[in-house]
C-alpha cells in the first residue's frame, strides 16, 4: 500500500506560491526597479521635466568625500550596533536562563523596549543625554566630563548607537532566550559532571550549540542597522554634528524627503542597495561555514 | 409587517441624503498646512471664521505634519494628480514652488482672474518682496512670516549691574555684557537658534552684504553663493574663538538653543520673533528683545533683516469656481482684523500696513513690550538687492550642507575660512544641479 501522499497537480503549487510572490513582486521588487529606473534620471520635484543622465547621479556621489566619509560612519555604525545589540542581549539571556524566581517578569521588562518606535526611542535617549536639560550630562559635569553631543562627533555617534542597539537587544534577546531553552540541558549536565566550570560549559557547549540563531540574528541586526535606523538619527542628531552620523540611510531620506532630490536619494538606495545584498551574500558564504545546526 | 418597516427606513434614508444634499452643493477648498499645537487651533479659526462669512465655499484646513513633511506630500499629492487647492510652504522652498511652471497658480494671476481687489501695496514690502516675481508679481501669499531678534535675560543683566532696558546693539557690546553676566554668576553668555537662517542669511541681509549673485538669486537661476566673505569668515571666526569661554555656546540644530536660553543657563538667544509666545511660556525671569547685534566695522549702519516662515501656494488644475473661493478666502485673511489677530496672538508679523496700524491703535505693543522690535527691525530701511530675502533651489539640502559645515567649525576641525568655502562650493554644485533639473 502506497502510503505516501502525493500531489499530482500541476498548477496548485504556483496558486499556493502566488500570494507570496505577488507581495514580492509589489513590495520589493517593483520599487527597486522604480529606484533604479529613478537613479539614472534628473527629475524636478514635481515630475515636470525629466532627463536621462547616464550615471551622472553616481558619478556625483562617488565624487563627493562627504559620501565616502559617509560610508565609513555606516560601517562604524553598524558593526557598533550589531556587537552591542547582540552581545548584550546574549549576556541577558544567558542570566535570564538561569533565574529561577520571577523569571517571567524579568523577560517581559527585556521585551518591552521592542514595542517602541525608534523616533520615539531616540527621543528617550536624546532627553536623557541632552546637554541642556538632560540627567546624565550633569552627572557627568559632576564627575568632571563635558558631554555635548551637538558638537563633539564621537559623543553623537556614542548617543546614537546605544539609542539603535537598546531597541534591538529586545529582539535578540527572545531568540537568544528561545535558543538557550532549545539546549538539551543533559549536554551540559554531562560537560559538569565531566568538571568543566560556568565559562567552559558556555564557550564549549552553549555558545557552539547556539550558532544557527547568532548566525540569523547577525543578518537580521545589520540589516537593521542599516535600514531601520533613521528615525533614530532623524530624532537624536539628523546627521550632525558636521556629518557624524550621517549614515547613508539617513542620507537617502533627507536627500529624497527632505531635499526632493530624487534622482541622487535613488542613486544613494540602489548603492545601499548593493551593499546590503553583497554583505548578505559574504555572510551566507563565509560565515555560515562556520555555522553548526 | 416587516417588510413596511423596512420600506419605511428607506424612505427616511432617502429623505436624509436629501436634507443633506445642498450641503453637498458647497464647494471644499482643501488647505494643507504645517502649523501644529496652538498654531494649528488658529489655523481652524482662520478657516471657521471664513466659512461663517459666506455658505459658498467651505474651507477644510488639515495638518500634513512639519514644513517639509507638508511640502512633500503636497508634491506627491500633485505628481498623483490629486493636490490640495492652497498648500503653505515655507520661505526655502519658494524657488522650488517658483520653477514648477504649470502645477501652481500664482497668486497675482488667481485674484485678476476671480475679480477680487488685490493691492500688493498693502503688504509689508519686506514681506511680499521676498515671494514676487523679477516683474514684482506676488506668486504665493504671504501668510506667517517672522525675523530674528536678540531675546536677553532682564534679571541678568540687573544683577550684573547692566542697564536692563538697553539690550546691546553691536556684537563687541554683546561680548562686554557677557563678561559683566559671567561674573554675576551666568555661565554661557549667548546661543544661537537656526544658526543658517541668523548667523549667515541675517547676518548678510543686516550687513548690506550680499548671500549670492544675481541679487541672491532672484536674478535668476545661475547664482552663485558669496557667503565666504571676509565680513562672514570675521563673524562666524569670532563665535568659534567665543566658545572657549562659554561666551558662545553652540545649542544644536534647528531652535534646540532656545531650551538653554529658557532654562537660565545662557543670558542672551538669537532666536526668530514667532518664538515669542514659546519663551514667554518657558522662562522663569523677566526677559526683553532687541534688535539683531552687528559689526560696525564692517562698514554700513544696519539695514533691515529677512524674513522666515511660509507662504499659501495655489495648485493648478481644479475646477475655476474653485478659484473663486480661493481668492475670496485670502482676501479674507489679508484683512487687516484677521491679520492683527493671528499677529498678536502668535508672534508672527502682521503681514499687511493695515494690520499693523490696527495692532497700534489697539495698543498691543504697548501691552506686550518686545513685540514690535521684529517690526522696526524688518521695515528700518528700504530693502536692498541684499536685504530683499534670497531665491535659492535646493536651499532645503544647502541649508543642512551650512549646519554641517558650521558644526565642523564649532567643533574645532575646521577653520571658518575653510568650512565657508567649502560650503560655497558645495552649495554652488547643489544650486548648478537644480538650474540644469529646472530648465
Amino acid at each position: 500500500m502506497e502510503k505516501r501522499v502525493v500531489f499530482n497537480h500541476r498548477v496548485l503549487p504556483y496558486l499556493l506560491l502566488a500570494p507570496q510572490i505577488v507581495i514580492t513582486l509589489v513590495f520589493f521588487i517593483w520599487p527597486a526597479v522604480q529606484a533604479l529606473k529613478q537613479s539614472v534620471l534628473l527629475e524636478d520635484a514635481f515630475g515636470l521635466s525629466s532627463e536621462f543622465v547616464w550615471l551622472d547621479n553616481f558619478a556625483d556621489l562617488f565624487g563627493d568625500p562627504f559620501y565616502m566619509a559617509s560610508l565609513w560612519t555606516t560601517a562604524v555604525f553598524s558593526v557598533s550596533v550589531a556587537l552591542l545589540a547582540l552581545s548584550a542581549a546574549l549576556y541577558l539571556a544567558v542570566q535570564a536562563d538561569r533565574v529561577v524566581r520571577g523569571a517571567m517578569a524579568y523577560k517581559t521588562l527585556l521585551i518591552w523596549p521592542y514595542a517602541v518606535a525608534p523616533a520615539v526611542a531616540g527621543v528617550l535617549w536624546l532627553l536623557l543625554f541632552s546637554p541642556a536639560l538632560g540627567l546624565l550630562p550633569h552627572l557627568l559635569r559632576d564627575v568632571g566630563y563635558e558631554w555635548n553631543h551637538n558638537v563633539k562627533g564621537g559623543q553623537a555617534m556614542v548617543l546614537v548607537v546605544i539609542a539603535a542597539s537598546w531597541k534591538q537587544i529586545s529582539y535578540n534577546f527572545l531568540f537568544f532566550l528561545a535558543g538557550l531553552q532549545a539546549i538539551p540541558r543533559s549536554l551540559i549536565e554531562a560537560a559538569a559532571i565531566d568538571g568543566a566550570g560556568p565559562a567552559r560549559r558556555f564557550w564549549t557547549i552553549v555558545f557552539p550549540l547556539l550558532t544557527p540563531t547568532t548566525f540569523f540574528l547577525l543578518v537580521i541586526n545589520v540589516v537593521y542597522a542599516f535600514f531601520d535606523t533613521f528615525g533614530i538619527i532623524h530624532s537624536v542628531t539628523q546627521g550632525g554634528p558636521a556629518g557624524a552620523t550621517n549614515i547613508l540611510v539617513y542620507k537617502v531620506f533627507s536627500d529624497g524627503f527632505i531635499g526632493l532630490d530624487l534622482g541622487g536619494s535613488a542613486a544613494q538606495s540602489v548603492v545601499l542597495m548593493g551593499i546590503v545584498i553583497a554583505l548578505t551574500v559574504v555572510q551566507f558564504r563565509y560565515v555560515e561555514r562556520r555555522v553548526h545546526y | 409587517m416587516r417588510f413596511p418597516n423596512r420600506l419605511t427606513l428607506a424612505a427616511a434614508l432617502l429623505a436624509t441624503g436629501a436634507a443633506a444634499a445642498p450641503a453637498l452643493a458647497q464647494t471644499e477648498i482643501q488647505w494643507w498646512h504645517a502649523m501644529g499645537g496652538a498654531l494649528g487651533e488658529r489655523v481652524a479659526d482662520i478657516a471657521a471664521g471664513f466659512n461663517a462669512t459666506q455658505s459658498d465655499y467651505k474651507v477644510v484646513p488639515t495638518n500634513k505634519g512639519n514644513y517639509t513633511e507638508n511640502m512633500t506630500a503636497g508634491i506627491a499629492a500633485f505628481r498623483s494628480g490629486k493636490p490640495p487647492h492652497i498648500l503653505q510652504v515655507f520661505e526655502v522652498g519658494t524657488a522650488t514652488m517658483m520653477s514648477a511652471k504649470g502645477a501652481v497658480k500664482p497668486v497675482y494671476q488667481l485674484m485678476a482672474e476671480s475679480g477680487e481687489a488685490f493691492d500688493p501695496k498693502a503688504y509689508l514690502s519686506t514681506v511680499a518682496g521676498y515671494y514676487m516675481d523679477p516683474d514684482g508679481n506676488m506668486l504665493s501669499m504671504p501668510f506667517n512670516s517672522s525675523t530674528p531678534v536678540l531675546y536677553y535675560n532682564k534679571d541678568a543683566f540687573q544683577k550684573a549691574g547692566l542697564d536692563p532696558d538697553q539690550p546691546p546693539k553691536t556684537w563687541a557690546e554683546v561680548a562686554e555684557a557677557v563678561k559683566k553676566t559671567q561674573a554675576a554668576g551666568y555661565p554661557c553668555g549667548f546661543t544661537t537658534a537656526w544658526q543658517s537662517w541668523i548667523q549667515l542669511e541675517n547676518f548678510s541681509a543686516w550687513h548690506n552684504l550680499p548671500i549670492g549673485t544675481k541679487a541672491n538669486g532672484f536674478g535668476g537661476l545661475d547664482t552663485e553663493f558669496m557667503i565666504n566673505s571676509q565680513a562672514h569668515v570675521k563673524h562666524i571666526q569670532q563665535l568659534a574663538d567665543w566658545q572657549k569661554d562659554k561666551t558662545f555656546v553652540y545649542g544644536g540644530r534647528r531652535n534646540n538653543g532656545v531650551a538653554l536660553f529658557n532654562s537660565g543657563e545662557c543670558v542672551m538667544l538669537t532666536e526668530s520673533s514667532a518664538g515669542y509666545a514659546s519663551v514667554k511660556k518657558s522662562a522663569q525671569f523677566d526677559f526683553g528683545t532687541g534688535m539683531l547685534p552687528y559689526w560696525p566695522d564692517v562698514g554700513s549702519p544696519p539695514q533691515n533683516t529677512i524674513i522666515g516662515g511660509a507662504t499659501l501656494w495655489v495648485f493648478d488644475g481644479h475646477p475655476a469656481d474653485d478659484y473663486k473661493g480661493v481668492a475670496k478666502f485670502f482676501t479674507y485673511l489679508s484683512s487687516p482684523e484677521v491679520q492683527a489677530e493671528w499677529h498678536q496672538g502668535t508672534g508672527y508679523l502682521p503681514i499687511t500696513l493695515g494690520a499693523y496700524e490696527l495692532s497700534k491703535q489697539q495698543g498691543f505693543y504697548e501691552k506686550n513690550p518686545g513685540t514690535e522690535t521684529a517690526l522696526k527691525q524688518m521695515t528700518l530701511n528700504p530693502p536692498t538687492e541684499n536685504s530683499r530675502g534670497l531665491r535659492f533651489g535646493n536651499f532645503v539640502q544647502i541649508r543642512d550642507i551650512i549646519n554641517e559645515e558650521l558644526e565642523a567649525v564649532w567643533g574645532g576641525s575646521k577653520s571658518a575660512q575653510q568650512a565657508l568655502d567649502s560650503t560655497v562650493e558645495r552649495g554652488n554644485k547643489l544650486l548648478r544641479k537644480f538650474e540644469r533639473a529646472s530648465k
